[in-house]
């Protein structure tokens, strides 16, 4: 009897063994916010990018895992003399998803379109140096400048730069079709969106067969689903507070990382009395970071003095001149004229740092006399009444894009600074291609910022990644918005 | 027998009442102060129910939170009566004519959407805040309180002493103000009641998905939104504002069923 038994039992160990070496080969990763559309060139949400980047499209250049600027669609380029000409060399054999060659005349279509005068892109300034495309032959295509441009290479490797078809460029709000080592497959709207392989990618190919985005804004029903498995990784997991948690579990592993985030208090640089440097200064040291950092993000995230990333090479550390003094703040106020302090508006986007931040903050504030109204508004209205319509006195938000200092340049930023010197210098920051002035300008820049109080400058948002401890490859910092699944793979 | 729900209902109302009184005079702590390195304290005698992931003291919050949500109720249920009587004495001293049919359709109209539903669109047009929320509930508190006037003044119209005051001259007006007011009055306080736990629950509600009382002022709905991701690791700042809503509302339910059942005139002969 027993001899029977052994052959069904012989091949439930066989299945059950060979089950557990065929490593997984999908993914379902967790996102917080859902993209309004799958358009990286024609939208401004971050969310795009996290989808697309890297994964669905291309650009010439392309952001590593560490920030750097490497070759992508651009095999390799050239830089003349005057530093006014780049030729580019593109890759042979680069296939869009619906099967068409990708050659010199769609990247003149795509930066052409891209910089164009009703263009819709979101960071439109990326291409103001742009004279004109030159196809030369089809694999080979120059960009003509203005004026040399340091940060050219930089520039061509943002999500909003990527190469795109004429012809289907259309219907990329909705499928996306690039060049890169995943097409899109399915959206589901309000739940996931799932991305498969490209079997004629021109480049390595990748590990996974298929990759799903799946929209959890909820912090606790994204603590459910990682808890329960639903969710393989979420790259910035939403609550903070549950990491210690995820952390002791042997199942998960955090990853920390740091962000492009600033995450900064703005000031309505044009609403009176914030329009008074001495009211911002009050506030600046009004305000105590670690406190916020602590009680807001459970001490993840980095103090800043200004706009920067302290990741960052030509970084200087400024929090000093914005150090935690309320003394000093109500005899600012005093100097002002406000010793009797005033009121005044904090709208707050969804996010923990923010809404909870803006309680803390809200507290520190009235330590020194300065009442704040805090409403809470959904993304949307956010948008609509603060970053767009400048209805506001103080917001909380985190600016993640990368090197991102030229908004104080930009007077119509919704923080309405205006400052002739500052704009002169980003001017010459642009022009400039030697690396050491570059970063003294870069140093001077962040000085300027930090001395006219724009912003309550808080903390660099760190990268709280939860990731199953089998998953491997994912980024650990987040140079840009991506989350580039190129190098992602499951351990055996 | 019947009282049995009275005590032990008046019990629970009167210890909210009491601290949520009392927390207009005291507290233990200010509960707009934050002070982060005090924060997930147990209770112990300086912090008697510990402190929240602010560092506020849980019992002047619970306290301050007794008072908005008690205040929101109060007003809300005050604007239901203060319109919704009227409305159903008046459709019922018309009964029949075009202007009761006006007023119960009218009332049907807003009776027919879910209540949190109009909240919700209030506050949305006109932003969140705790006014906001309390006009959202006093509106579907009207239609409660006019259908039940109405209802109950009809029967009342059909009395012989109504046809006495009819008789010796009294107009609609102060038939309705002296005789039916004061008969229906009962019937109100027991609604009032239910309709008081209702409010509180709204308020919860409201302020918990972040369309009620806005920070800093303290709230129990966003207490408990506030906890939400930290019931793993700190369940009671969940189970403190969430226990203050249960036992408030069974408190007003229990007294709600004793009044009712005390002031009813045709129990009245079971005691």
């Amino acid at each position: 009897m027993k001899s029977i038994n052994i052959i069904p039992a012989a091949i439930a160990v066989l299945l059950l063994t060979s089950g557990a070496h065929a490593a997984k080969t999908d993914l379902v990763l967790g996102m917080q916010l859902e993209p309004p559309n799958l358009d990286p060139t024609g939208g401004a949400a971050a969310a795009i990018d996290e989808i697309v980047y890297a994964n669905i499209f291309e650009g010439l250049t392309q952001f590593g895992a560490d920030g750097s600027v490497n070759p992508a669609l651009a095999e390799s380029w050239e830089i003349s003399e005057d530093g006014k000409r780049y030729t580019f060399t593109l890759q042979s054999g680069v296939k869009f998803h619906d099967g068409s060659a990708m050659d010199s005349e769609d990247v003149k279509f795509s930066l052409d379109r891209a910089g164009a005068e009703d263009s819709t892109n979101a960071q439109k300034q990326l291409f103001a140096n742009i004279e004109s495309v030159e196809v030369v032959d089809a694999q080979t295509v120059a960009l003509n400048l203005k004026a040399a441009d340091g940060n050219m290479l930089f520039n061509l490797a943002w999500g909003d730069a990527v190469i795109v078809a004429p012809e289907t460029i259309g219907t990329a709000v909705t499928s996306p079709v690039g060049t890169g080592p995943f097409k899109f497959s399915n959206w589901v709207q309000g739940d996931q969106i799932v991305i498969e392989k490209n079997p004629d990618y021109w480049g390595e190919p990748v590990k996974l067969e298929k990759a799903t985005f799946k929209f959890i804004s909820e912090p606790t029903a994204a603590f459910a689903a990682i808890m329960a498995g639903d969710v393989d990784a979420f790259p910035v997991y939403p609550a903070p507070e549950n990491l210690a948690q995820l952390e002791a579990d042997p199942r998960f592993s955090v990853v920390l990382g740091s962000t492009e985030g600033e995450t900064i208090l703005s000031t309505n640089n044009k609403q009176a009395p914030l329009d008074d440097v001495r009211v911002r200064q009050a506030i600046a040291h009004a305000i105590d970071r670690s406190a916020i950092i602590d009680g807001a993000m459970f001490g993840y995230g980095t103090p800043i003095g200004s706009h920067f990333a302290p990741h960052n090479p030509a970084y200087v550390d400024l929090t000093a001149k914005s150090e935690y003094d309320p003394q000093k703040s109500k005899a600012l106020l005093k100097e002002a004229g406000l010793e009797d302090g005033f009121t005044t508006t904090l709208k707050l986007p969804p996010p923990a740092y923010a809404r909870r931040g803006g309680e803390i903050i809200a507290s520190q504030l009235r330590e020194v006399g300065i009442n704040v109204e805090i409403s809470n508004l959904e993304w949307a209205q956010w948008l609509e009444q603060v970053f767009k319509g400048k209805d506001y006195g103080l917001t909380i938000v985190s600016h993640t894009e990368p090197m991102d200092i030229g908004i104080y340049a930009n007077p119509e930023y919704y923080f309405q600074y205006d400052n002739a010197d500052f704009r002169a210098l980003i001017e010459n920051f642009n022009a400039e291609s030697d690396p050491d002035k570059r970063m003294t300008l870069l140093k001077d820049a962040q000085t300027i910022i930090a001395d006219d109080y724009v912003n309550g400058y808080l903390f660099q948002l760190a990268k709280t990644g939860v990731a199953s401890s089998k998953l491997k490859g994912l980024w650990p910092n987040s140079p840009t918005q991506a989350n580039d699944l190129t190098g992602v793979y499951w351990e055996d | 027998m019947k009282l049995r729900n009275i005590l032990p209902g008046t019990l629970l109302v009167f210890l909210f009442f009491s601290a949520a009184l009392i927390s207009y005079l005291w507290t233990p702590f200010d509960v707009a102060l934050i002070d982060i390195k005090a924060r997930f304290k147990s209770p112990d005698t300086i912090n008697w129910l510990g402190t929240d992931h602010f560092g506020r003291d849980m019992l002047s919050m619970l306290m301050v939170g007794a008072r908005t949500s008690i205040a929101v109720a109060i007003v809300a249920v005050g604007i239901g009566m203060l319109f919704g009587v009227p409305l159903g004495l008046t459709a019922a001293a018309k009964r029949g004519s075009w202007l009761d049919e006006l007023i119960m359709r009218a009332n049907d109209l807003v009776f027919a959407f879910p209540a949190l539903l109009i909240a919700i669109m209030i506050t949305a047009v006109y932003g969140p805040g705790a006014v906001n929320a309390i006009i959202a509930i006093g509106i579907f508190n009207i239609p409660v309180f006019a259908r039940l006037s109405r209802g109950a003044a009809l029967s009342i119209w059909k009395r012989d002493f109504i046809q006495a005051a009819k008789v010796s001259g009294k107009g609609a007006v102060r038939i309705s103000s002296e005789h039916i007011l004061p008969n229906i009055t009962n019937l109100l306080i027991v609604q009032g009641t239910i309709q008081f736990s209702l409010g509180i629950l709204a308020e919860a509600g409201l302020s918990f998905v972040g369309l009620g009382t806005q920070p800093p002022i303290p709230s129990w709905g966003r207490m408990l939104a506030d906890s939400q991701t930290l019931i793993y690791t700190e369940p009671q700042l969940a189970l403190y504002p969430g226990l203050a809503i249960v036992l408030t509302v069974l408190g007003l339910n229990l007294l709600g069923d004793g009044l009712r059942d005390w002031l009813d005139p045709r129990l009245r002969h079971d005691r």
